[in-house]
């Protein structure tokens, strides 16, 4: 096992901290800052744009960040002929506050559950009617992993032609921050209030691994993506596109006022998962594993958690070192079945 | 052209002949036959360019009816049951949403106990969800009635509920007489949706709305609803003119014009309470029928024209709001505020119990007679229920209901006479 570096603590990410610019430049500001052939389509003044600015959302929202880049490239993909369901959650309160709405294309809210079913009636009544109008359906994770669960396995068995992307920021953040299936073991969330050593915040149960449950329905194409990496997000909704038949992309998305993290460190944290290997990125078609992203510079669980006071809890009681102890092996186990350090490999 | 067959048959021809682009199905006893002939029908192409969906449940169903509504679709799906309980806060949504979605509900009890036989007590369950519902009371009119559903869903944008007898009509061979699709074609235009989720013309739909405009929206709902109240008599002599027949609308009289005692009723019953009415008649006695086709809006005002002469209305009804009494008779006694009209409730036909004529006299001898209680339960074994009663007073852990009583009924059978078996 590699050496773990020293521990970053909350003043190393201060709330005035510098832009650091990389090599190719920050997709977050667009990448006007590079040649004109190496900018990211999102430095364009004619870019498509799904959701347009203005709405609702909290500083430093992963999932605004993550539906935008998510939504704009399957706008660009299909010229525009597309059309959106949408489960209740955050992003539809956010996004239509009427008589205001952010989208530029055809959306629909129906209910909480049931996004990836109506998805599966659209594409239905574009097949009947001969179009080409593609479908996306979205939900947060409460709405994907536990409530419509049931109908978006029903829409991958059938092969309906829709993509479906999950805005994952691990929690029921609309209803303020409750317990949801893909909530992690030890996290403070409102119904899952530490307490001591008794309780070191959220039971470590089995997991629902929701990409892997959709690789396991056999779907053309599933992704997992996080938003610090929004041109690999770009990328896969791209080849997601260009796949008929049911697919699944699963996107990290920081919520800071859920996780108790300053609003600007949204896409440090969304990389920070992705380098401890609490979050594995990775695309698989027809269920078979095809490529995944090596690490560049492994981080230790704890330079995770520290920024977030969902997190906080467990640097105190012996209880949650204990939980700190299970997920750094849960990192290591991501790290080791997708063989995720690849030194030779050079990474974006 | 007239046909012998199965009404559950009947119904997917006539659907198949209204040209729906997308189907929904999950299968649900008593609604299977119809579900499984429409896959049959759109399978052999008879149904031009429709997408059969094969669904993982009844929520999914109408959810997927809401998005292909939404995209301009002819959308058609059919429940009963648990199964439209399963779906209910759908069924809520895509009336809440305006979309013209038709439904046929093969009318099933709902459990507990579990019960696969007729009454109505799921479509009373969603009797305030914004859908317009309306019942038929033979195979020919559950036929004639989808027909004419889709064109009142779509005048109004508004999702319809065609509710049929479950077994009693779904299963039951009868003569039916099935249009021409020349006919029903120039009865039901192309479905021209009033919205539609189009990238040429891009909305959103399905936005909150607060407090500021809530009651507002509600209110419109209402106001559809009322104007069903026009569109669905009119609409019925549209159909009368192409097709010929008398089908639909909001209500229908029998022997009423001097009733003194009028039995109110609605579904497949309503020719059994005819039959036994007849032969009262011929006995010289003043009574006779109103069948309610449309409960959902319901005919306030006709309803009250009608039954205000009588003295006496009672409203036979196969459902049960327990802990009050009748679903159906509390809209009536709503409809006679102000007269002098006396209202009982008949709770009649739980879980598939047959309604005879020889119960039907007694009962309605009793109605004319004056000497019905407020509320009745036709055919209630009082033995059974009294002695179950006094078995559960008698130990606290006294173990489920519904078990001891098919006990105590099967050792009825052997025996004779619940009463002396049940306080063990």
């Amino acid at each position: 096992m590699n050496e773990i570096p020293k521990l970053r603590t909350a003043d190393d990410i201060p709330a005035d901290q510098k832009v650091k610019f990389y090599q190719k430049g920050t997709f977050t500001v667009g990448n006007r800052l590079v040649d004109a052939d190496e900018r990211n389509v999102q430095s364009s003044m004619n870019r498509s744009n799904a959701i347009t600015s203005g709405h609702r959302a909290c500083q430093g929202c992963g999932e605004a960040l993550g539906a935008r880049y998510a939504l704009d490239t399957a706008m660009r993909m299909t010229g525009g002929d597309m059309i959106a369901a949408n489960a209740t959650g955050c992003l539809e309160v956010f996004t239509t506050p009427y008589p205001e709405t952010s989208w530029q294309m055809p959306w629909m809210h129906s209910l909480f559950g049931n996004a990836p079913a109506v998805a599966s009636g659209m594409q239905a009544a574009m097949k009947a009617k001969g179009r080409n109008t593609r479908v996306i359906a979205q939900g947060g994770d409460g709405g994907t992993v536990d409530i419509g669960f049931g109908c978006l396995s029903g829409m991958f068995e059938r092969n309906d032609d829709v993509l479906y992307i999950c805005y994952d920021n691990e929690a029921y953040m609309n209803t303020g921050v409750q317990r949801s299936g893909a909530t992690p073991g030890g996290a403070r969330t409102a119904t899952t209030m530490p307490a001591g050593e008794a309780y070191p915040g959220n039971v470590f149960g089995t997991g629902k691994n929701l990409p892997k449950i959709a690789m396991a329905h056999n779907i053309p194409y599933v992704a997992t993506a996080s938003v610090a990496y929004l041109q690999d997000l770009e990328a896969k909704v791209e080849k997601a596109m260009s796949f008929k038949g049911a697919r699944y992309i699963h996107v990290y998305v920081p919520c800071p006022l859920g996780w108790g993290c300053a609003s600007n460190s949204t896409i440090n944290l969304a990389r920070l998962v992705v380098e401890t290997g609490m979050f594995p990125l990775f695309e698989a078609e027809h269920g078979q594993v095809t490529a995944t992203r090596p690490i560049r510079s492994r981080v230790p669980i704890e330079q995770y958690l520290k920024p977030q006071r969902r997190f906080a809890h467990l640097f105190k009681t012996d209880a949650g070192a204990e939980a700190i102890k299970k997920l750094q092996a849960m990192c290591d186990y991501n790290i080791a079945e997708y063989d995720l350090l690849r030194p030779e490999e050079e990474t974006v | 052209m007239l046909k012998q067959m199965e009404g559950s048959q009947a119904v997917a021809e006539a659907v198949a002949l209204c040209r729906p682009e997308v189907i929904c199905a999950y299968p649900i006893s008593p609604q299977t036959h119809i579900v499984e002939h429409c896959g049959e029908l759109v399978r052999e192409g008879k149904v031009g360019t429709c997408e059969y969906m094969n669904v993982e449940s009844e929520f999914a169903a109408l959810s997927a009816c809401i998005g292909s509504s939404a995209c301009g679709a002819r959308t058609y799906t059919a429940t009963a049951s648990q199964g439209l309980l399963f779906m209910a806060e759908a069924v809520y949504n895509a009336s809440g949403l305006g979309l013209p979605i038709v439904m046929t509900v093969a009318n099933r009890a709902i459990g507990a106990p579990i019960n696969i036989w007729n009454d109505h007590t799921d479509s009373m369950s969603m009797r305030d969800a914004g859908w317009i519902q309306i019942f038929a009371e033979t195979n020919q009119e559950a036929l004639d009635l989808h027909i004419q559903a889709f064109k009142i869903a779509e005048r109004l944008s508004q999702p319809v509920m065609v509710c049929m007898d479950g077994f009693i009509l779904t299963h039951a061979y009868e003569r039916v007489e099935m249009p021409s699709q020349e006919q029903v074609d120039a009865f039901l235009p192309p479905f021209e949706p009033q919205q539609v989720l189009d990238p040429a013309n891009p909305y959103s739909i399905g936005a909150m709305v607060g407090p500021e405009a809530f009651t507002e929206v509600r209110y419109l709902a209402h106001d559809k609803q009322m104007q069903a109240l026009n569109v669905i008599p009119e609409i019925a002599a549209e159909f009368q003119e192409i097709f010929g027949r008398d089908s639909g609308g909001l209500l229908r009289k029998y022997q009423t014009e001097d009733a003194d005692t009028i039995i109110v009723t609605l579904g497949s019953v309503a020719g059994t309470v005819k039959d036994t009415v007849d032969e009262m008649r011929e006995a010289g006695k003043k009574i006779g029928v109103v069948t309610i086709g449309s409960f959902r809006p319901f005919p306030t005002a006709e309803l009250r024209k009608v039954l205000a002469s009588a003295k006496e209305v009672v409203v036979l009804e196969k459902s049960f709001a327990v802990g009050f009494g009748g679903v159906v008779a509390n809209n009536v006694m709503m409809a006679l505020q102000g007269t002098r009209t006396h209202v009982n409730t008949v709770v009649a036909g739980l879980g598939g119990r047959p309604i005879t004529m020889p119960s039907l006299h007694k009962l309605f001898d009793r109605a004319l007679a004056g000497k019905l209680e407020p509320v009745e339960f036709l055919d209630l074994q009082w033995d059974i229920v009294n002695a179950e009663l006094e078995r559960q007073r008698a130990q606290i852990a006294s173990g489920p209901t519904a078990e001891s009583i098919l006990k105590n009924i099967q050792v009825d059978t052997a025996h004779g006479g619940a009463a002396g078996h049940a306080a063990e």
